[in-house]
């Protein structure tokens, strides 16, 4: 059974009033993660740095100061995020002992708030896939079903989650790598408005669709985490304001009135019955709650999965140049020239799904094909965001599943990278229009797999996001 | 040279911007007296993660170019990427302004062998510089520094609209000096501020034919010398039938001649896409108006100014480089100060371009007098000179000697006194020297009584040589014609 945590706030204001210590919060999180070693779902340890932080802070309690409004918290982040204390791998053998040098900017956020990275979770490989079958170092086992997947990219993520390792962890979301995990385990997931969060020191997938965002066991904490990380950095030129009112507490809205949108094209018979009946007994629920519910057509949302197929692997292929094997990581001492090195270096430290991005990246990245693919690409792009533009006009918020299936089998769609594809349909299209989007858990089908219900809102509309969410929480399941 | 084919000729030219810190870090840009790889920091490195933030300083300059290309800056720009791999480009690709650069359009005007000319501008765009390789002889490793990865580059790319290689090298000295006069650049060639490629081809018709391009040169003598050996090698191939192939050559300094590096059979495809780290440079009229009412003078403002002083192009092209090398002395604004008599300014050009100009550019560095003090130094000497008090060789060693000064003298007299430079106008002694020049020169004496006036030269020639080269000769001539009467 999962290990139980106080709300995030709750815990560092004992920590802060000295009823509990940070030192004491960092060592059960490492105990429960040391008993959890089955699941792999952390691959780097930071015990040491994680226990130094903490005593720092419980010396800075005893001495009277205010520490931040995570004070001595733990949390796991993916391990594409730069920390300092350990590795960061993204869970590739390219970058294996790499030691980073610098910090990403939102854990320097979460440190400054008192919050203490304890761990590095297990993911795919560079973020590419949607069940961590993909990690060199290893398949991240389901919490209730150990022969089952976590989902992904943030599988290690979600899944630490919801074994309860930390009170919550940092993911990525590119495609839906957040919030299809957070689905799969049963917890909350939050993929911001594009440029919220600082991307300044996370390993680069899709540039213009990567978004770091928490996942939490509630509504509240991933509102918390995300009012401490978001805003401006001056390391990231793609990065916007914050809210000024900021996003906690969450302000419970009345359900009454707010127009919500079902998206017709997200209920297709290749979604789950059961993922669908769960569904629907929520909208019955908001509808009884006084929510007005319309259905909205976004007839992009095929298009939009092949649009990102294109957009993603494009960028992918761009910024996985990088490792080159001449600077950092994984190289190969005993090429004799560069291109020996180049090749073995890359040809070894990169995966299969790595390898097949950068085949199709530079393939409709190349000349003859860029307008074909990419140039075409772009414009389904702002045909997809002004679709969404138009939805928002009548509708406050969109609502949908996650994906077409709970948690599926280890080994059931390794094999098919199309299908393991088709898997990101309904979540692709939030990153591709930048929209903030969030996976709260609302049921589980005939096999107890939980099953998440995907909230979309307009750019910026993070705040009025959580507040809906933290309404549907307390509808309860 | 034959002269069956008409070349032609279009130049790209990568200037350094003289930002503080690089294009897209804030690294320190200036990495002419730095160690290897002491100037790098994540985001040159290519550190997973790091990502790139646009220095808004390059931005001001590129404004300030294109003005000075007597262009209009776009007011929206985007950035791409350029991917190839190679160990001095960290992240595998390089970041430039590939379809919406920052100028498009534009002219540079200049006179060559007294013709006005004009060469179009197609595009200047924003990028950043690789790092430097370098592969030691006889050894088997390559060092790569990184100092000037991600220095901040604007490429100027001209029209295919020069024909002979002094054209070009005249386009090149005078782009040289607008990017000079805008304040873009430090212009430090040996250290390879601004680079050319040449893009040279030979046509008999119309249409242009099969090009090379020669790149990194970083002289106008380079300029100069691989354009006119490209035209003698294209011409030779041509004439014994053998067709051109398109291809990257590079310049051989030591065998003054271009060699081919890579032909377009095996040319990168560099795979271009929007950089979605860098959002697009959206700037607004108001931005360029700021710009423009800061804009430095510009060379044709001074060749303007100075136009009343019918100086040479060589005269004018001498003063104006100067004027940008030791701009805190600002020789232009010295010669505009004296302007309101033409023949003080044309004095003291001439002073600027024989004695003080070669002094401050030599090795020796003996010049230490105050920039400040310039116009008070010339003011004096003209002074003295036009009192018949300093002879005009007595003009020159004086200014040598003043500028050797840390400051000027308080009495400039008494010091070109104690120096033995003052004429000798005391009409008693030179006559006593006179008397005495005369004497011993009877026979220079007989000439001049014969009507023989050249002879006068002769013995005022000796007269200054017996004074040391004091007395005023003017005077000297009176007193020979009044003796010999």
């Amino acid at each position: 059974m999962a290990a139980d945590w106080e709300p995030i706030a709750q815990l560092a204001s004992r920590v802060q009033a000295g009823s509990t210590t940070a030192t004491e919060l960092v060592k059960r999180s490492l105990k429960l993660i040391a008993e959890a070693q089955e699941y792999n779902s952390v691959i780097i340890d930071l015990s040491a740095s994680a226990l130094k932080r903490a005593q720092l802070i419980d010396q800075q309690v005893a001495r009277g100061e205010t520490v931040g409004v995570l004070a001595g918290v733990p949390f796991i982040a993916k391990d594409n995020f730069l920390v300092f204390g350990g590795e960061t791998k993204a869970a590739s053998k390219i970058l294996s002992g790499f030691i980073p040098p610098y910090q990403a900017s939102a854990i320097n956020a979460l440190e400054s708030a008192g919050a203490i990275c304890v761990a590095k979770a297990n993911m795919d490989a560079f973020a590419h896939g949607a069940s961590t079958e993909n990690s060199d170092y290893g398949v991240v086992k389901h919490p209730f079903d150990q022969t089952r997947v976590p989902g992904g990219s943030s599988g290690g993520s979600a899944a630490a989650v919801a074994l309860g390792l930390a009170p919550f962890a940092l993911g990525t979301d590119t495609g839906g790598s957040i919030r299809q995990p957070a689905s799969f385990c049963g917890v909350v997931g939050l993929k911001p408005t594009y440029g919220l969060v600082s991307r300044s020191g996370v390993i680069a997938m899709g540039s213009s669709l990567d978004c770091i965002g928490p996942i939490t066991r509630n509504v509240s904490d991933s509102a918390l985490v995300l009012d401490v990380m978001s805003g401006r950095d001056a390391l990231d030129a793609t990065t916007i304001e914050r809210d000024e009112a900021g996003y906690f507490p969450i302000k419970k809205t009345p359900l009454k009135k707010l127009k919500i949108g079902v998206i017709k094209e997200y209920f297709s018979d290749q979604v789950d019955s059961d993922i669908r009946s769960t569904l629907e007994a929520s909208i019955s629920k908001l509808k009884a709650n006084g929510a007005e519910i319309s259905y909205v057509s976004l007839p992009s949302t095929e298009l939009a999965l092949a649009c990102y197929y294109i957009i993603c692997p494009a960028e992918v292929s761009s910024n996985l140049s990088r490792y080159d094997g001449q600077r950092y990581g994984y190289s190969n001492p005993q090429a004799t020239t560069l291109d020996e090195s180049y090749v073995t270096a890359r040809g070894q430290g990169f995966g299969k799904e790595a390898k097949r991005r950068i085949m199709i990246g530079t393939f409709v990245l190349s000349s003859g094909y860029y307008d074909a693919y990419y140039k075409k690409a772009m414009t389904v792009r702002t045909k997809l965001i002004n679709e969404f533009e138009t939805a928002f006009k009548s509708v406050d918020f969109l609502i949908g599943p996650i994906a077409p299936t709970t948690a599926f089998k280890i080994g059931e769609k390794s094999q098919d990278p199309l299908q393991m594809y088709l898997a990101d349909v309904m979540t692709v299209a939030a990153n591709l229009a930048g929209i903030p989007a969030l996976s709260i858990p609302v049921g589980v089908d005939s096999l107890g797999l939980p099953i998440g219900l995907q909230l979309m809102a307009a750019q910026r509309q993070d705040a009025a996001l959580l507040n809906l969410a933290g309404a549907i929480e307390d509808m309860g399941n | 040279m034959s002269h069956k084919y008409r070349p032609t000729i279009g130049i790209e030219c990568h200037v350094q911007l003289k930002t503080k810190t690089k294009l897209f870090s804030g690294a320190n840009n200036d990495a002419r007296n730095a160690e290897p790889n002491t100037l790098v920091n994540h985001i040159d490195f290519g550190l997973p993660g790091a990502l790139p933030v646009f220095n808004r300083e390059a931005l001001q300059l590129a404004v300030r170019a294109a003005l000075a290309l007597k262009s209009e800056p776009e007011l929206f720009s985007t950035f791409d990427r350029k991917h190839y791999f190679y160990p001095d480009l960290p992240m595998g690709y390089q970041i430039t302004q590939y379809d919406q650069p920052i100028i498009s359009g534009g002219q540079v005007n200049f006179k060559l062998d007294g013709q006005a000319k004009t060469v179009g501008i197609t595009r200047a765009h924003l990028e950043s510089d690789a790092g430097k390789s370098t592969h030691p002889e006889g050894s088997a490793i390559s060092l790569v520094d990184l100092n000037r990865a991600g220095t901040p580059l604007l490429e100027i790319v001209s029209e295919p609209e020069m024909h002979t290689a002094a054209e070009a090298r005249a386009y090149t000295e005078e782009l040289y000096l607008l990017m000079r006069y805008a304040d873009v650049t430090e212009g430090d060639l040996y250290h390879g501020n601004m680079r050319f490629d040449v893009n040279v081809s030979l046509s008999q018709t119309d249409e242009l034919g099969v090009r090379s391009e020669t790149k990194n040169l970083n002289s106008f003598r380079a300029v100069e010398k691989a354009i006119a050996y490209e035209i003698k090698r294209q011409s030779e191939l041509l004439d014994a039938g053998k067709a051109i192939i398109q291809e990257t050559r590079g310049w051989n300094e030591a065998k003054q001649k271009t060699v081919s590096q890579r032909t377009k059979e095996n040319a990168d495809d560099y795979r271009y896409m929007p950089d979605p780290d860098l959002p697009p440079l959206v700037i607004d009229q108001a931005y360029i108006e700021k710009i423009r009412a800061e804009l430095p003078n510009l060379p044709d403002f001074w060749r303007k100014e100075l136009s009343a002083l019918q100086l040479d192009e060589d005269q004018i092209q001498l003063l104006l480089e100067a004027n940008i090398d030791f701009e805190a002395i600002g020789y232009m604004a010295l010669i505009k100060a004296f302007l309101s008599k033409v023949d003080l300014a044309k004095t003291l050009v001439n002073w600027l371009v024989n004695i003080e100009i070669p002094l401050m550019r030599s090795s020796e560095n003996s010049v230490k007098l105050i920039s400040s003090a310039r116009n008070q130094l010339y003011s004096d000497v003209m002074q003295l000179s036009k009192s018949g008090q300093l002879s005009s060789t007595g003009a020159k060693e004086l200014i040598t000697k003043l500028l050797m000064e840390p400051e000027l003298p308080s009495d400039i007299t008494s010091f070109a006194e104690q120096a033995n430079l003052l004429q000798q106008s005391d009409q008693n002694e030179i006559e006593t020297i006179v008397k005495r020049v005369l004497d011993a020169n009877p026979n220079a004496v007989k000439d001049i009584q014969k009507g023989e006036t050249k002879a006068i030269g002769f013995l005022i020639g000796q007269v200054m040589s017996q004074s040391a080269g004091r007395a005023n000769p003017e005077l000297t001539r009176q007193i020979i014609e009044q003796l010999l009467k």
